[in-house]
């Protein structure tokens, strides 16, 4: 990967565009982020939770791709931090007359923003744009590539219930080919030291696994009674007419979370998903709604996350693979 | 200078040389009773008292007040710690990131706050502090304690309760510890 050059204003981490992107040894740099979630979480419980820190920085949202919770996410972060936000939704933008992705960068930094969170549908528009854009870019999810803030929010959420990953069993169920959160949340839950196993059909398996520090199973009920984090992801429907799997119906049947598999996990489990869910299908609906399905948590976080994420790029001045210095 | 002040002046870091010890352990625990009992004389008690620790070096301050104001009056006042890292007017000019997370107790509506920190300098991080409490309630007044007074403030702020009142040159080092508090200067 081509790396950018070194940000004119502080130290390493200009952009989030992977979980590698953060540090040579990405374990510490997830437990950077985490322990200053620990410091934004304070602040979204407080009465008033909004602190200064990012005064008169802008963010923009630039959206290629529907989101509504990634979206107002960073954008309650950026807020609660007091920076201006600008919202750009492609819909009712010029990219509809046919400006270029280029076009639409300068004309955005013309206008003099400090950070721009990308989504789009294809892999490596965000690293693309980082090489274009003076300002700070992070990747709010690019096609089957990354989601790397939903990785950390994740991180957060179990440590939060479970404490330290290490040595953790976390099963990742569904449809793993297509998903960018599975790509990230594998490489964040090894880096700490979990151990990951992917449950799906093979046909929603990416075509190789070579390098990924998983195990693999096709078999759901075999794996939950020793897991301690079973992660769904969501069912796309579209893949349904790529004839990946047969029906939505026997999907649910073989890797669904229904309530009787749901009673197989051990008590302390987690049920995660990174929604929007389809209650029915991956998850049951009652499943959903089990106090250990800690899915509301993971979106309360997201913005703590977050708010640590653009306080990390925009403010706190720290080298990234630097040791914390103030 | 506490380990927090010690790093914000430039060069931001370096090593701590002491060359004279201003305070022992028994003077710091002396002057910290003599604070103890200011406190209770200008409160006339401490039914509204809530003492504040500044991150870091006003942690540990924070608890030996909230002691010594136990012997004395038998009463434990609430203690809290605040960490201004996101408050500072200095965020982008150099390293900032919050040490611990701030813990402030109950509602500080019609409370009287004492803010506690070690070393007294410029006055930015009381002055980000006083920002940040009012993020937290209308507190009915807001004192200072602090174990040091080094002098050469930047803005309008001054002490309640000082320990001790030291004369320092700007590029001099104050450092608290445990042992007691030693002038010296920063090598990098």
């Amino acid at each position: 990967m081509t790396r950018v050059v070194a940000n004119p204003r502080h130290g390493d981490l200009r952009n989030l565009l992977s979980v590698a992107d953060l540090g040579p040894d990405v374990a510490s740099g997830i437990n950077r982020v985490l322990t200053l979630t620990d410091s934004f979480v304070e602040v979204s419980e407080r009465a008033i939770p909004k602190v200064p820190a990012l005064k008169g920085r802008t963010v923009v949202s630039l959206f290629f791709e529907d989101s509504t919770r990634t979206r107002l996410s960073f954008e309650t972060a950026a807020k609660r931090l007091s920076a201006d936000t600008m919202n750009f939704s492609v819909g009712t933008s010029s990219v509809k007359k046919g400006e270029s992705l280029r076009d639409t960068i300068e004309t955005i930094e013309a206008m003099g923003v400090d950070a721009i969170v990308v989504r789009h549908a294809s892999a490596g528009v965000p690293l693309q744009i980082a090489q274009w854009a003076n300002s700070a870019v992070i990747n709010a999810g690019d096609g089957w590539h990354e989601h790397p803030t939903q990785a950390l929010l994740d991180c957060y959420t179990i440590r939060q219930n479970l404490g330290d990953l290490a040595g953790r069993q976390i099963a990742i169920v569904g449809d793993i080919r297509h998903s960018r959160v599975a790509r990230s949340n594998v490489a964040a839950f090894s880096a700490l030291g979990a151990e990951v196993t992917l449950v799906a059909p093979p046909t929603l398996l990416p075509p190789s696994l070579e390098g990924w520090p998983v195990k693999v199973s096709h078999d759901l009920d075999s794996v939950l009674a020793n897991t301690d984090v079973c992660y769904l992801l969501r069912m796309q429907r579209e893949r349904m007419t790529e004839a990946l799997i047969p029906s939505l119906r026997e999907y649910t049947a073989t890797y669904g979370l229904t309530e009787r598999r749901a009673d197989l996990l051990p008590g302390h489990a987690l049920v995660m998903h990174p929604g929007p869910m389809n209650r029915g299908v991956e998850i049951a609906a009652n499943v959903a709604d089990r106090p250990n399905a800690v899915v509301i948590d993971q979106v309360r976080n997201g913005v703590a996350v977050r708010m640590a994420v653009l306080f990390l790029l925009l403010g706190s001045g720290i080298e990234w693979g630097g040791e914390i210095d103030a | 200078m506490a380990e927090r002040e010690r790093r914000l002046t430039p060069p931001y870091g370096g090593v701590f040389v002491a060359r004279t010890r201003v305070m022992t352990a028994e003077d710091m625990q002396r002057a910290t009773k003599r604070m103890a009992h200011e406190i209770i004389e200008r409160n006339h008690g401490l039914d509204e008292v809530v003492l504040v620790g500044l991150q870091t070096g006003g942690i540990r301050l924070a608890a030996q007040l909230a002691e010594a104001l136990r012997l004395i009056e038998g009463y434990e006042v609430p203690v809290g710690c605040l960490d201004v890292a996101f408050y500072r007017d200095d965020i982008g000019l150099r390293p900032v990131l919050p040490e611990a997370v701030t813990d402030i107790p109950g509602d500080l509506d019609s409370r009287v706050v004492v803010l506690v920190d070690d070393v007294l300098f410029t006055g930015r991080t009381i002055r980000a502090a006083l920002d940040a409490l009012t993020d937290y309630g209308r507190a009915k007044a807001v004192q200072l304690a602090v174990m040091v007074d080094r002098g050469h403030r930047e803005l309008p702020i001054r002490p309640d309760f000082v320990g001790k009142n030291l004369p320092t040159r700007r590029d001099e080092a104050v450092d608290v510890t445990p042992d007691g508090v030693d002038l010296g200067e920063m090598i990098k």
